[in-house]
């Protein structure tokens, strides 16, 4: 469903992404591991347009993606950084969403979800992290797209939001969604994932399977599968 | 896209800044005709308050709302929307919301001390438009400067200097030249130059349409001798569409190839 061919950005002098190459093509989660600044919110952001890249090509359902904005009705994205107009009200930012993308299938369940009713009133910018966090993740999953690219979804949940995130993405995953999910949470990973792409140095390192990788490194976990990619990584480097 | 124009037109208008702006041209001009009960020197007085203040005002109402849009812009720009469509709506919500600000802030005091009924009625009536032409064109400006620095003290620096610029150092440059170069026939470069400036566009304009000669200056008087004054009208007024057209063109331009 998503095709990425020789992808290459740079900002500035700094090479982000190097002749990528990437497919995803079946459904399920995908989680897309890599070291800080490693490009996975650069690549997400590519897929999406909102970062524009040099050479390559990225292709939703066998379509250039390149000035479209249609195939973004297929996506929904949660970017990493909760950012919203500060002086909208919960309710007003739903308000707009709504008048921007009409029909959302599931507003309530979420809100119901993430025990939100009770903050709807609240200017964003008076709401705590975690609460903004929470209302991201309404936004983003409200529409029912068949692809979701979650940055970093968990960042700031309590233990309870948690557990309802990881419930709904796995009901998510049983319709058959395609899920990409962008995390340091290697728990999240073992629980949820059931592919991981990891990428280094501006390229894909890995994609398959958890086992795969951690049998490939000949540990015992994905914890320390990783840091011996990323100390080797640095060792090289 | 008008969804995005209403929801910043709405959300402009709810910002208190447009209030403080709306309130203080509406102050003003109620000022100035408690000052002289004579409506042609307060068109007069305003006219020079306004050449100045609409492009200063823009340029900084437009950067400030710009950098205070950018979450929203990363919002929108995820949805299945055209980066023309939210830009060029984001952009109408502050101009028209400007716009409107000022006709209501130098309009309704103008026809409470009866300008209807005044000779100088389209003396206001150009007054009023050349106030909300400036205030797109330096809108636009400020939207170009903003896309393009992401620092954002930079880019009120750079604001500010572009509307030093245009209306003060612009003049001095002029003249400075007209000094240099006395002995040689400059009416045409004079009037070439003054195409590059919206200010001085619109002053002549006003001041073409005026019958105050005497405060034409000498690219107006050109201007006139020139083209007359109503060739010189319509020359101006193209080339005002022009600087609307052009920068805003560039802002799709920049919006297009942008990182958000
Ligand atoms: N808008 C931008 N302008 C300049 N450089 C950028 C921009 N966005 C990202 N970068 C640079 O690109 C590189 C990759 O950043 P990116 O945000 O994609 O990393 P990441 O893998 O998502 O990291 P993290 O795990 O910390 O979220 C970094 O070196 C970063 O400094
Ligand atoms: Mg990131």
């Amino acid at each position: 469903m998503i095709q990425v061919t020789n992808l290459n950005k740079r900002f500035k002098k700094n090479h982000v992404l190097r002749d990528l190459n990437l497919e995803l093509n079946q459904p399920g989660i995908t989680a897309l591991l890599g070291p800080n600044g490693s490009g996975k919110t650069t690549l997400v952001k590519s897929i999406l347009g909102l970062v524009i890249t040099d050479t390559g090509q990225i292709l939703y359902d066998s379509k250039e993606t390149k000035g479209q904005f249609l195939y973004r009705h297929q996506i929904s994205y949660l970017p990493q950084i909760a950012r919203f107009p500060e002086n909208l009200t919960g309710r007003e930012l739903l308000q707009l969403m709504k008048s921007i993308r009409p029909n959302p299938v599931k507003e309530e369940m979420l809100l119901n979800l993430f025990e939100l009713h009770k903050e709807l009133d609240k200017k964003m910018s008076e709401m705590s992290g975690g609460t903004k966090q929470k209302f991201n993740l309404v936004l983003c999953f409200m529409y029912d797209a068949p692809t979701i690219i979650l940055d970093e979804p968990s960042t700031g949940l309590d233990p309870l939001a948690l557990i309802a995130l990881k419930a709904y993405l796995i009901e998510e995953k049983k319709k058959g969604k395609q899920i990409l999910l962008i995390t340091h949470i290697l728990n999240l990973v073992e629980e949820l994932a059931d592919n991981v792409v990891f990428i280094l140095d501006g390229k894909i390192y890995y994609q398959g399977g958890i086992k795969e990788l951690i049998e490939k490194q000949q540990v015992q976990n994905l914890e320390i599968a990783i840091a011996n990619i990323l100390r080797t990584d640095a060792a090289n480097s | 896209m008008l969804q995005i124009l209403k929801y910043s037109f709405f959300d402009m208008i709810r910002n208190r800044w447009t209030f403080v702006y709306m309130g203080f041209f509406l102050i003003l001009t109620v000022a100035l005709f408690l000052l002289s009960n004579d409506i042609t020197k307060v068109v007069l007085s305003m006219t020079n308050i306004i050449l100045y203040l609409t492009p200063l005002l823009g340029i900084l109402f437009g950067s400030m709302y710009y950098y205070n849009s950018e979450e929203f812009i990363e919002l929108l720009l995820a949805q299945p929307l055209s980066r023309n469509a939210v830009f060029t709506g984001l952009y109408l919500g502050i101009a028209s919301s400007l716009s409107i600000s000022l006709i209501l802030g130098v309009g309704l005091p103008m026809l409470f001390f009866g300008a209807l009924s005044s000779p100088e009625l389209p003396a206001v009536v150009l007054l009023l438009f050349l106030s909300v032409v400036l205030s797109i064109i330096f809108s636009l400006l400020s939207f170009i400067i903003a896309m393009k620095f992401k620092n954002r003290i930079k880019g009120f620096g750079i604001s500010i200097f572009t509307w030093l610029f245009f209306a003060i150092i612009y003049d001095g440059i002029f003249l400075l030249i007209l000094l240099l170069f006395k002995d040689y026939p400059l009416e045409k470069a004079t009037l070439g130059l003054t195409v590059f400036n919206p200010i001085d566009l619109s002053r002549i304009l006003l001041l073409l349409n005026l019958d105050e000669s005497a405060m034409m200056g000498y690219t107006g008087a050109v201007l006139q001798k020139f083209l007359g004054s109503q060739l010189g009208t319509y020359m101006i007024l193209i080339t005002l569409a022009l600087w609307i057209i052009i920068p805003f063109l560039y802002i799709l331009r920049i919006g297009k190839k942008k990182d958000i």
